[in-house]
């Protein structure tokens, strides 16, 4: 057997860097999924059938893609239209989008959740189409869904090694950066199983504050 | 395109379909182990199912497989890329899995116990007889999901060499330059495996409801097409 442990300690300092870097990632990406999955659900509810399908048609397509395929298409795509980011800025924007499709799911059980006669009051108010999402059902609706979208939180930051693939150097590209120094890749790998292990798990303890805090319909 | 690359894709998609079925049949029995598992009797059953179900839950694919490629050789095994993939893939869906088959097993009514323990079944009976054809039903839409998830998983080999679909995709960019066909392309392909999955998944999920003599609700071409709306008409 040929495994040390004191490397698995030393690739600790380096793989901090790519921990930071795949959180960042992470807070972009589930910013832009909370922010489209909502537009997506919205217009998925759309009057207009010329709307409805191809969005529709897009959240199932993403849905059932790779993610991997995706990072790979708007890492190489990007440039040629002229859209130069950095592959950290990309990464994000490709988990985000592949998250919104998730988030618009739960966003409309959310929405359909909130009873009927909601409607009925809000149109007997006579209050806009746009009162009535702002101030009655989405207020309503984002309360009952926080639970599931706090489970994308660390979906999406377990989702980050893929990232590694589009030159972001998070903790597995830095693990495969210190393997290739040292010749030795299993201990930084391992180092790296480690830090997700435990990261994943402080991120479900928190995701169960911020649920208990504000994962209630408020009266 | 020439043969050569219509060659590479052939066999990219092999491996993606091997990927997916092998990857599907070894998660279906680590699903099933763990997930009755966490609801026997034995407390040290229950404690294992639940670490593995925690632990690969909480662990990214992407990583499993690495650890399984470079790791496992500094402990002196070498496992055949195409295993370890396999392997890693179950191990990770298998825990998703375990999930489902403890669920659906609960949310047989608890009648249908009380009526096999009347009979005199034995639990080894109860289950077979009596529980499982029913779970097994409720287990069918989320483990399409499930299956999706694999799919969509098994293009991670790519990073660790083996020739998958993704690779065979990488390989004719790096010879064409033909970036956007390529990718687009692959996503589209992708699209349609999955599509041919969940429709096996709905036939399944017919002939299993069929057999108990219930309704099917309308799939996911439907969910497409149709309006979602709890909104009352003519607002």
């Amino acid at each position: 057997m040929d495994f040390r442990w004191s490397l698995v300690w030393d690739s600790v300092p380096t793989l901090l860097d790519g921990l930071v870097t795949a959180l960042i990632a992470t807070a972009f990406g589930y910013v832009i999924a909370l922010v489209l999955g909502l537009v997506f659900a919205l217009l998925r509810r759309s009057d207009s059938a010329w709307i409805r399908w191809p969005i529709g048609f897009l959240i199932e397509f993403i849905r059932s893609t790779p993610l991997l395929v995706q990072l790979f298409f708007f890492f190489y795509v990007l440039p040629l239209i002229g859209i130069s980011v950095s592959p950290l800025l990309t990464g994000a924007f490709a988990l985000g989008l592949h998250y919104a499709t998730y988030t618009s799911e739960v966003y409309r059980s959310g929405i359909d959740n909130v009873p009927v006669g909601q409607w009925e009051a809000a149109t007997a108010l006579n209050l806009s189409t746009r009162r009535t999402w702002t101030s009655v059902i989405l207020p309503q609706a984002i309360p009952r869904v926080i639970p599931a979208l706090g489970n994308y939180v660390i979906a999406m930051f377990k989702d980050t090694p893929q990232l590694a693939a589009i030159t972001v150097l998070e903790m597995l590209g830095l693990a495969m950066s210190i393997g290739s120094d040292t010749f030795r890749y299993a201990e930084p790998i391992t180092a790296m199983g480690l830090f997700y292990l435990i990261v994943a798990l402080v991120m479900a303890w928190g995701a169960r504050i911020v649920e208990r805090k504000f994962g209630t319909v408020r009266a | 395109m020439s043969s050569g690359f219509v060659e590479y894709l052939w066999e990219g998609l092999l491996v993606t379909l091997q990927l997916t079925v092998y990857g599907a049949a070894l998660g279906l029995v680590f699903a099933f182990a763990a997930g009755l598992a966490r609801l026997s009797g034995s407390r040290l059953l229950r404690g294992i199912a639940f670490l593995y179900t925690e632990i690969f839950r909480g662990f990214p694919a992407l990583v499993l497989l690495f650890w399984l490629i470079f790791v496992i050789p500094a402990f002196g095994y070498q496992l055949d890329p195409l295993f370890a993939g396999t392997l890693a893939l179950a191990l990770n869906i298998g825990a998703y899995a375990a999930e489902v088959v403890r669920g659906a097993v609960q949310s047989v009514p608890s009648g249908q116990t009380e009526a096999a323990i009347a009979l005199n079944f034995t639990p080894a009976q109860r289950m077979r007889k009596v529980i499982l054809p029913q779970a097994v039903v409720a287990m069918i839409p989320p483990f399409s999901n499930n299956l999706i998830e694999l799919l969509k998983a098994t293009a991670l080999v790519s990073l660790v060499y083996l020739p998958d679909l993704t690779f065979a995709g990488n390989l004719i960019r790096n010879a064409t330059g033909d970036t956007t066909a390529v990718f687009l392309g692959l996503l589209v392909g992708y699209g349609v495996i999955a599509l041919i999955f969940t429709a096996l998944m709905r036939w399944l999920e017919r002939i299993a409801s069929r057999k108990l003599g219930r309704q099917v609700p309308p799939g996911a071409i439907a969910r497409i097409f149709k309006r979602q709306s709890a909104e009352p008409q003519g607002v």
